[in-house]
């Protein structure tokens, strides 16, 4: 039962400039917008089927890995402690890199460079599972990304992908989630994208996956051609939109539809 | 000449048969559930109980924005005593490829006679739950569920 | 096996009705799915779950692939005596897992 194309196209009316930033005080995390089935299965950390790879991400926390045969927390013991916050101020300028990287880059740095292990793949399970976990002892505390004069051109990088028509459908992130969130779009409410709660567990995925997995399938979603997993314009895509979202509490593991 | 067209009819039927068994193992819409074959799925669990409407409550949101994971919840008025007591209740539906769903057997330890998990829902359609009672009889209670598609579907590309 | 997430209170006042939720790690792939070669995915679910009270069976569920991918159930059992309650999975190929969770009755 899945439509051929999104049917973007036909709701949407042509001729939009730089789009708007949502004031402040009027953004919302995407909780709001899903329905009420969808958030109690969130809130519910019996029922909320990322709670698993949460639990599987503390298995691997705890595991020794790599030539170094250490664990992350024979150097950061308690990740409870050691990874509170952490989650909230990524993506983030790295000391030795000349991009920003997000979460899922970070803790594949460590393994590589700490763990002398192999990276582990975008989207395979066991990376999902640390980053939920490292993500997850972030739970409740806003995100604090701040645009450093370091930061500052990747964010804006990132805003200029977001405000900038794209694909067959020749359109903007920010056309739906700047201008028309809290609209419906086929029966859905439009959310404003806040991506307070990755990785997620989407209910189309029936797994979970990452906030580039998402922004793939959003791009493809509006005829555009995906960047690859790892390409610089997601992770400024991603900085940027985890600026925006500045404020707002961290929510890993979301579920979403 | 009446035996060649006979056998030619014979061979076309059967190859019919066959090509229509065949397809069906290739096509990527199976074939669904109906109203009926829920009805007879229903028989296949029950047998020939007389089905009464009532003591049982279905709960599922009214609309569904994916169909992959749908709460549901069933609850079935009944003091649970030692005798009298839920023994078992099915939920069916008829529209997803077979109409059965899920099929759980309780007594009077259970102390309530509820229960919830998460369903697929291929469509929009009624879910039925029949629950059987120790006294032999029969109950049912059914929700209409509205399944939507979201705007942004995509093939996954994993 | 699976990673399995199980919700039982620690302790219950005897003949208090507790909530029980359960959570497991499965695919239930249906047999319906079609992959990317265009052949059907081949079914692979759980489809059998049993809850036992120190030996009794206090509830048993046969699961068909309408079931959601990661199956949650959440039901209900009188807070009979202190012991151990056992939830057991079964897959369509026989395959068991078992998880134990203890209550203490008051």
């Amino acid at each position: 039962m899945k439509p051929a194309a999104c049917v973007v196209g036909a709701l949407l009316v042509a001729g939009h400039g730089l789009a708007a930033e949502i004031p402040l005080d009027q953004r919302r995390s995407d909780s709001e917008f899903i329905s009420a089935a969808t958030r109690a299965m969130q809130n519910d950390d019996a029922a909320n089927p990322g709670m698993l790879a949460v639990l599987d991400g503390e298995t691997l926390w705890n595991a020794k890995a790599g030539a170094a045969q250490k664990s992350c927390a024979d150097c950061h013991g308690d990740a409870a402690a050691s990874m509170k916050g952490v989650a909230a101020r990524y993506p983030a300028m790295v000391p030795g890199q000349d991009h920003p990287l997000d979460l899922e880059q970070r803790i594949d740095l460590s393994r590589v460079t700490d763990q002398k292990a192999p990276a582990l793949p975008f989207e395979s399970t066991d990376l999902l599972a640390l980053t939920a976990y490292v993500a997850r002892q972030s739970h409740g505390l806003p995100i604090a990304i701040e645009a450093t004069a370091q930061a500052e051109p990747f964010i804006a990088a990132g805003r200029a992908l977001f405000e900038t028509r794209q694909g067959q459908l020749n359109l903007a992130c920010a056309q739906c989630h700047d201008d028309n969130w809290g609209k419906r779009l086929a029966g859905n409410l439009i959310p404003q994208a806040q991506p307070t709660g990755y990785p997620i567990y989407r209910l189309q995925w029936q797994e979970l996956g990452s906030l580039q997995r998402r922004l793939r399938d959003c791009m493809t979603a509006m005829r555009s051609e995906a960047y690859d997993y790892g390409a610089p314009e997601l992770v400024d895509l991603e900085f940027y939109l985890m600026w925006r979202a500045r404020g707002l509490a961290m929510e890993t593991p979301a579920v979403r539809p | 000449m009446p035996q060649h067209r006979h056998s030619r009819r014979t061979i076309l039927q059967a190859a019919g048969a066959l090509a229509g068994g065949g397809l069906l193992q290739l096509s990527t819409t199976p074939a669904a559930a109906t109203p009926e074959t829920m009805q007879d799925a229903i028989r296949a669990v029950i047998g020939e109980a007389a089905v009464q409407n009532g003591k049982v409550k279905l709960d599922l949101p009214q609309i569904v924005e994916n169909g992959n994971a749908v709460p549901c919840t069933v609850a079935v008025d009944s003091p649970m005593t030692a005798t009298d007591y839920v023994k078992a209740i099915h939920i069916f539906n008829e529209k997803n490829p077979q109409p059965y769903v899920i099929s759980v057997q309780l007594g009077p330890r259970a102390g309530r006679a509820a229960f919830s998990t998460r369903i697929r829902l291929a469509d929009s359609q009624t879910i039925t739950a029949i629950a059987e009672l120790s006294d032999g009889t029969c109950w049912s209670g059914a929700t209409d569920v509205i399944v939507t598609l979201a705007a942004c579907i995509e093939e996954s590309i994993h | 096996m699976a990673r399995a997430l199980i919700h039982v209170p620690a302790t219950a006042k005897r003949g208090e009705v507790i909530e029980i939720k359960t959570l497991i790690a499965h695919v239930m792939e249906t047999g319906y799915r079609v992959g990317v070669t265009g052949k059907p995915i081949p079914r692979d679910i759980i489809d059998d779950f049993v809850c036992t009270y120190n030996g009794e069976e206090v509830f048993r569920a046969k699961l068909y692939p309408a079931i959601a991918a990661n199956p949650y159930i959440s039901f209900f059992t009188l807070a009979a005596e202190s012991g151990t309650i056992v939830f057991s999975w079964t897959d369509q190929h026989g395959a068991t897992q078992v998880q134990t969770a203890p209550i203490t009755v008051e």
